[in-house]
């Protein structure tokens, strides 16, 4: 399978990236700045980020579909408004999770956003699931963008008027060169947002014009450690097939008025939310300055194995080494004294709340 | 006159007698990125040829760092441990790893010169 390109390739060379292959396509991992000022660019000023690998695939059809897609998703979507989105999960029967991701109800139907690795498996386990009167479109002929920071609306707004009423978790269609764009308010950085779908040809141009206005390109290196800062889940790291949305501390994502209702997995987490889980995801700060990386084993202070890590790294923001991880339920109480072993060292580290790094928003409208 | 040397795991050696400086090449830090960690070897412990002897890591990934001779470390570059950023400032000056009592200077002999590891940098990089 020859590696694929998104529409922001060119762009991404011309800017400095150093490419790496990521989920099928060639993607940057920094431009000339580097990982630790990407991440601070993004938290004071604003970052673009080509996410145009992910998924976007619009179902249509059917008066049932809400309904349907109910049986499928754990979301409250009869109550979601036009434009509205709601963070999910696609669910295995044992209530694993298959992939993460956020639905938006278009006024044809939904959009749900898939990540890059998953959604072509996604969008044949969607369709097996409903029924052939429905109308899956996994769009490839759109690119992704996401603008993320605190001027993130101020760059966008002198771009695409009007798009900075939005409010968080919502989404509306907006002009870019006489052509329909979509645009929701969202990111995975911890910081107010966008995520702009744009056609291919009109990505290049409007990418340049955020960066006269002051943004600049930002790499998937960056993008890991901001979602880390801000105790966001990565599907494959962090969440998995053997991991439940309870098990990953999701729990907020799954509504009351769905646990009593069935959908895929719901026997499963029906019984966790009524007899707890065995392994929870925890925030992990180490004691010293030695990164704990995924895999990095965790013990208590009886040198009995308690759990793992699934992401860590050095949090440019918080300048300190953060790590995410499962212990058992017995000590994800916060202030917890746990140790990870790390090139064969026992490093003191203490259960910590999440996020790691919390914005301070001026305006109280959006909530993160 | 101090004679500067190279491995082809990217470190580099200034040997002044018997005192070996050793650190890691510009071309390393550039491969890693912003380094956020740095470990050093014991002061007074005795490291092998090619054996680890520290280790930095970047926001992306851990890297060992070898020792390209053998001998004594005698001296550690605490610099660096606090402020790990330097490495990327400065490399091949300030920002040296450990001084180790070279224990055979023949262990030199099988490593890069300067421009021997340039054309080793462009051949494995290309």
């Amino acid at each position: 399978m020859s590696i694929k390109k998104t529409s922001l390739n060119n762009l991404h060379i011309k800017y400095g990236a150093k490419l790496v292959e990521f989920a099928g396509y060639q993607m940057p991992i920094q431009y000339k700045d580097g990982i630790i000022q990407e991440h601070k660019y993004t938290r004071s000023h604003s970052g673009i980020f080509d996410v145009s690998h992910m998924g976007q695939l619009f179902i249509s059809g059917g008066d049932d579909l809400t309904n349907d897609l109910e049986k499928i998703f754990p979301a409250d979507l009869k109550k979601l408004k036009t434009n509205q989105s709601k963070y999910s999960f696609l669910m295995n029967n044992k209530g694993g999770i298959q992939d993460d991701l956020i639905i938006t109800k278009r006024s044809d139907g939904f959009l749900i956003i898939l990540n890059a690795a998953c959604k072509y498996n996604d969008y044949e386990v969607i369709k097996s699931k409903l029924d052939n009167q429905y109308k899956l479109n996994l769009d490839e002929s759109l690119s992704l963008i996401a603008l993320q920071g605190p001027e993130a609306k101020n760059v966008l707004n002198k771009v695409i008027p009007g798009c900075n009423s939005l409010k968080f978790m919502n989404g509306n269609n907006y002009v870019y060169n006489n052509k329909k764009v979509y645009i929701t308010r969202s990111g995975y950085t911890g910081e107010d947002g966008f995520e702009i779908s744009i056609k291919h040809s009109d990505a290049e141009t409007f990418v340049e014009s955020l960066i006269e206005n002051g943004s600049k390109l930002i790499g998937l290196g960056a993008r890991d450690t901001l979602r880390m800062e801000a105790g966001l889940c990565l599907y494959g790291n962090d969440l998995d097939n053997d991991t439940s949305p309870i098990e990953a501390n999701l729990k907020w994502a799954i509504p009351k008025s769905r646990i009593e209702t069935e959908f895929v997995g719901s026997e499963v987490l029906k019984n966790q939310f009524q007899g707890g889980v065995k392994k929870l995801r925890v925030g992990i700060k180490p004691e010293s300055k030695v990164i704990a990386r995924g895999n990095t084993k965790i013990y208590n202070d009886k040198n009995q194995e308690i759990g793992k890590v699934t992401s860590g790294t050095f949090g440019p923001s918080v300048e300190h080494p953060i790590a995410i991880g499962y212990v058992d339920n017995s000590y994800s109480t916060v202030n917890t004294k746990i140790f990870l072993e790390v090139r064969g060292k026992k490093i003191p580290a203490n259960i910590c709340n999440l996020p790691f790094y919390k914005k301070n928003y001026v305006k109280g409208e959006i909530n993160v | 006159m101090s004679e500067v040397k190279y491995s082809k795991e990217h470190e580099w050696i200034k040997l002044d007698g018997e005192e070996a400086t050793i650190g890691i090449t510009k071309h390393a830090t550039e491969m890693l990125g912003d380094i956020v960690f740095a470990e050093l070897p014991e002061k007074g412990s005795n490291v092998d040829k090619d054996g680890t002897a520290g280790v930095v890591e970047s926001t992306k990934a851990a890297s060992d760092v070898y020792t390209p001779v053998s001998g004594e470390v005698i001296d550690t570059n605490q610099m660096i441990v606090d402020d790990p950023s330097k490495i990327n400032e400065d490399p091949e000056e300030s920002a040296w790893f450990f001084k180790l009592k070279i224990k055979d200077k023949s262990e030199m002999d099988s490593l890069m010169s300067k421009e021997e590891y340039e054309k080793f940098t462009k051949e494995t990089s290309a």
